[in-house]
């Protein structure tokens, strides 16, 4: 929905910002599953020593679920801040890849792109990929919209509710989001080479997750994408 | 942890998660990255994604485990090979993993 009273962003090139509403439309369901995570969470926050309060805001000031998990599993077995920070910082240690990747399509100075790079989540940057090193950043914001109200949400009711709810585990919500980034990634797959690519990238991966802390594995895997350094020079696309 | 430093560890991990999602913005600002690495970030969501399927199915902790999620992620998987539709994956792999674990599968 572009209009003439958008000369404001003179100097720029006009960007079409009719994906927001699509973001948000695919949002809403990936957004429905992270709620139920967030009830997780919330539960698993509690029983570890947080607050229902302290889980609240830490889901609405964070927004890594997987990052907030390793802290807050961390906590429930003793562990001191340090080990919790770090387990965390590793864990999110793949939005350093995916943050560099999307810089050259966000639009602003530097700290204006450090803060739309926020609404980054492996959903979103996902599926805000254009597939030809580019991303649709209005996507890229829509999508992740109502991921993060539902994520606040869920950890509420979870950290408040979850006495309520019983065992989470039992439901089997853990195989929700294997399932979601395998269906992400079998779109990936017909691109040329990215077959190999997937494959190294779980092998890295699945080799590293007895050696090391969770996250680096994730992280480790991401460092075989650097092939495509190899591919470029050789004039391949 | 007491609550008082629980609420230093929320503060802590709330701003390295802002630095590295922020970082890279912050180190390359308006530039574009050189045409070589166009390559790396077109092949990154492949490695990315597979990594992220591989340790949210088989990891708990540091330990690989071939489970209920595992099985549940494997008829999910099965479901989407054949094109039918994410949502109907979903509920597979949500019921089979739940009916594993009922049946007393780790």
């Amino acid at each position: 929905m572009t209009t003439e009273g958008s000369a404001r962003d003179a100097g720029e090139d006009p960007e079409d910002r009719s994906s927001f509403r699509p973001g948000l439309r695919v949002g809403v369901p990936i957004g429905i599953v992270v709620g139920l995570v967030g009830v997780s969470f919330g539960v698993v926050g509690v029983q570890a020593g947080l607050t229902p309060l302290q889980a609240v805001v830490m889901s609405a000031l964070v927004y890594a679920a997987s990052g907030q998990i390793a802290a807050v599993t961390v906590v429930g077995s003793g562990g001191g801040l340090l080990p919790a920070v770090l387990a965390s910082g590793l864990m999110s240690s793949r939005f350093l890849a995916m943050g560099l990747a999307l810089t050259p399509s966000l639009r602003g100075n530097r700290l204006s792109r450090a803060a739309q790079g926020q609404a980054v989540v492996d959903t979103s940057w996902a599926m805000s990929n254009n597939g030809d090193g580019t991303f649709d950043r209005w996507l890229l914001f829509g999508s992740s919209a109502p991921q993060y109200v539902l994520w606040v949400a869920g950890t509420a009711l979870g950290a408040y509710g979850g006495g309520l709810l019983g065992d989470v585990d039992r439901w089997g919500l853990d195989a929700v989001f294997p399932v979601f980034f395998l269906s992400l990634l079998l779109g990936e797959l017909r691109g040329n080479g990215s077959r190999a690519i997937a494959a190294a990238g779980a092998v890295v991966a699945l080799a590293l997750i007895p050696l090391t802390p969770p996250g680096v594995p994730v992280l480790a895997a991401s460092a075989v994408a650097l092939v495509g350094l190899r591919r470029r020079a050789g004039g391949a696309a | 942890m007491s609550t008082a430093q629980i609420w230093v560890l929320i503060g802590v991990v709330a701003l390295l998660t802002a630095l590295i999602k922020g970082a890279g913005p912050l180190v390359l600002g308006s530039r574009q990255l050189p045409p070589r690495m166009i390559g790396v970030i077109t092949l990154l969501p492949s490695a990315l994604l597979a990594a992220l399927v591989v340790t949210t199915a088989l990891a708990d902790g540091d330990v690989l485990r071939v489970g209920a999620t595992a099985g549940g992620v494997a008829a999910g998987g099965l479901v989407l090979l054949v094109r039918a539709p994410l949502v109907l994956a979903v509920v597979v792999a949500v019921g089979v993993t739940a009916g594993l674990r009922a049946l007393g599968v780790a």
